[in-house]
């Protein structure tokens, strides 16, 4: 609103300076901004998003082919490479889940439209089945027979009307004491709807849980539930033009509130006080200072470790609609881990032009799992094999990286790597942790106030 | 009555200081109709124009400075109807940039956009500043790439309701589009977009669906 501001002059002073465009430090940028503090954001690279930005497909070519095709080539089969925004990372938003009290909160919907995911389909012997979205689907659905759809209902039931201080609700099992599996052996459940359970509903990516106490899967389940509850047909809600926009939406959060915005803007030092705190930036825009830093992984390399884990993707555009999903625009496909002998699970996503992420009459099919062999791509071929013929695939492997340290000795609070799962709630787990550690207190979301027109 | 509301996204671009929100506050906050709706953020502010009987509501995003290290999201530009790309007339820089940012919204805004190029801070010329950039070379400019002209002081409020005017007059077809959408959007319900904040039963957005 001032024009007497000098447009020369740039502040070097920041209560906090953030590093990456991910989502995870965009979200995080936009909260400090709003609690009113000074936020300098930076990217090395000249698009927000960082590792979960979304690509064009000349972009993708350029980031995973040697040699890629040629312009015309290109646009003669796939069309105008600006109709294209593929997800580097698959996720969808759980309809209830964190992310979205998030974007409410933050008043970020009115930058970002969403659209349901027209269903969730889970892999049985060789074919697929759409997960049961209500109890009409449920009672026709050939995943369970007669007698274990009653004790499948009777378990949901119990889910349901459990209240954590009324016992008799709790028909004697106690969440945080007994396993899943007493809580599965209560209901009498079988194999295959216990794998039901904990990967279509509860989505854990294999079966540790099964001897953990069952209250995170209790959880997980009503998530599940109440996300299907609220819009109908899946549990899943996905932004249009991709994934890419959540960064971008929280990123203009930010900066309505003051926070500072440079692309493009390699780090070429980071500064550090005597003892060993951090102390500021240099970059080709000048030397910025802040008390302390939130940055993804790969801006502190040496102050992260592996995992363990190591996750493929594959990228694949078909020209159809994946067979079997009655033409479903987007869908996700769970291939749970024992139905392909494995220790983790497949997830498969899948959208198409309906939420204006390629062109149309193409679909994207984004295959993701933990990889468990030295032949990775092999992997998913379960996976391959469901999508029909694939016009072309992008095939990569990413290392997931956590902080050594919380942060408090050096004022540097690094995020985590964005996992295999198949929604953002560890995401929103860790910018909750993240904002706890930088602010001394827990996340607390309000309504922004309506008045505020600077 | 059979008034229907066509709501337009407007974005702002220009160099910094050459008065581009103080054109938009000297627009909203003037008594230019009765329907003056207070909005959500800094950046986000809403207007309405009537033109004849319809009514053209301008939801008008700024760049919250994102555009001062070149950092405007794409999502900035994304279906965005129409683009006021200021300059300051007494500031050649500035409208060197002006040039750059005419080019830039044709690479990646929506092909059908329109732009109105404004030259602000008339007022100025009165107190006997100079005016370094000549109307001529506007006029030229806007010419050459099909776009409204006008010289504007935010100050003053000189020309400032006339472009949006001008903008809100060159849109009524869009008008049509929309019902249309809205019928489709009606006859396929699977396919309407979720307003996530509708727990309070907000409205539901029904504009701006093109599929």
């Amino acid at each position: 609103m001032d024009t007497k501001v000098e447009r020369e002059t740039t502040d070097t002073e920041y209560d906090v300076i953030v590093l990456g465009t991910g989502i995870t430090e965009c979200i995080l940028s936009g909260l400090l901004s709003v609690d009113g503090k000074k936020v300098l954001h930076i990217d090395k690279q000249d698009h927000y998003g960082g590792e979960s930005a979304s690509v064009t497909l000349s972009q993708l070519y350029e980031k995973f082919k040697q040699n890629p095709i040629s312009k015309e080539d290109r646009e003669a089969k796939f069309g105008r490479d600006r109709d294209w925004s593929v997800d580097l990372i698959p996720k969808f938003l759980m309809a209830n889940g964190e992310l979205t009290n998030i974007l409410i909160h933050t008043d970020v919907t009115r930058y970002v439209d969403f659209k349901q995911v027209s269903g969730s389909y889970v892999f049985k012997q060789g074919k697929i089945y759409k997960v049961p979205a209500n109890e009409m689907e449920a009672i026709s659905s050939p995943l369970m027979g007669i007698f274990e759809k009653r004790r499948m209902k009777k378990f949901l039931e119990w889910i349901s009307s459990y209240k954590e201080d009324e016992s008799s609700t709790h028909q004697g099992l106690d969440l945080d004491k007994n396993t899943m599996d007493e809580v599965y052996y209560k209901f009498g459940l079988g194999n295959s709807t216990k794998e039901f359970i904990g990967h279509s509903m509860a989505l854990w990516t294999n079966d540790d849980y099964l001897n953990e106490p069952a209250r995170p899967s209790f959880e997980r389940i009503v998530l599940y539930c109440q996300s299907v509850a609220r819009y109908g047909k899946s549990p899943y809600l996905y932004p249009l033009y991709g994934l890419g926009e959540l960064p971008q939406g929280f990123a203009r959060l930010s900066a309505i509130y003051g926070g500072t915005y440079m692309l493009d803007n390699p780090i070429e030092k980071v500064l550090y006080t005597e003892q060993g705190k951090f102390k500021g930036v240099e970059t080709k825009l000048g030397t910025f200072n802040a008390p302390l830093v939130i940055a993804d992984p790969t801006y502190f390399p040496e102050k992260c470790k592996s995992t363990g884990q190591r996750v493929i993707r594959a990228i694949c555009i078909l020209n159809h609609p994946v067979p079997g999903t009655s033409n479903a625009d987007s869908l996700q496909i769970i291939i749970p881990q024992s139905q392909v002998s494995r220790k983790n699970d497949i997830y498969i996503a899948v959208m198409s032009d309906a939420h204006h992420v390629c062109s149309k009459n193409h679909y994207l099919a984004i295959i993701s799992t933990i990889i468990e062999t030295d032949k990775p791509h092999i992997e998913l071929e379960p996976a391959f094999k469901l999508l029909g013929p694939i016009e072309e695939k992008f095939m990569g492997i990413a290392e997931l990286f956590e902080p050594k340290e919380d942060g408090s000795k050096d004022n540097i609070y690094l995020s985590k790597s964005y996992d295999s799962s198949s929604h953002f709630e560890t995401m929103t787990d860790d910018v909750k942790d993240i904002y706890f550690r930088v602010t001394g207190h827990p996340l607390v979301l309000k309504s922004r106030k309506d008045s505020q027109n600077d | 009555m059979n008034s229907s509301i066509t709501s337009v996204k407007l974005v702002l671009l220009g160099e910094a200081a050459v008065g581009k929100s103080s054109i938009v506050l000297r627009f909203v906050s003037n008594d230019f109709t009765e329907n003056k709706e207070p909005t959500i953020g800094a950046a986000f502010l809403t207007q309405r124009v009537n033109i004849g009987d319809e009514t053209v509501k301008f939801e008008i995003w700024d760049t919250a400075g994102q555009e001062r290290f070149a950092s405007l999201a794409p999502m900035y530009y994304r279906n965005a109807q129409a683009a006021l790309v200021v300059y300051d007339v007494t500031k050649p820089q500035s409208f060197i940039k002006a040039r750059h940012w005419v080019k830039e919204l044709h690479e990646q805004a929506s092909k059908g956009i329109i732009i109105a190029l404004v030259g602000n801070k008339i007022d100025v010329l009165e107190s006997g500043e100079e005016r370094k950039v000549a109307r001529e070379e506007a006029e030229k400019l806007a010419e050459e790439e099909n776009l409204l002209y006008f010289e504007t002081s935010a100050k003053t409020g000189e020309n400032v309701n006339e472009v949006f005017l001008a903008i809100g007059e060159k849109i009524p077809l869009k008008k049509a589009e929309d019902q249309a959408n809205q019928q489709h959007g009606l006859r396929i319900t699977d396919d309407q977009r979720i307003d996530l904040a509708s727990s309070t039963n907000g409205p539901v957005k029904a504009s701006g669906c093109n599929c």
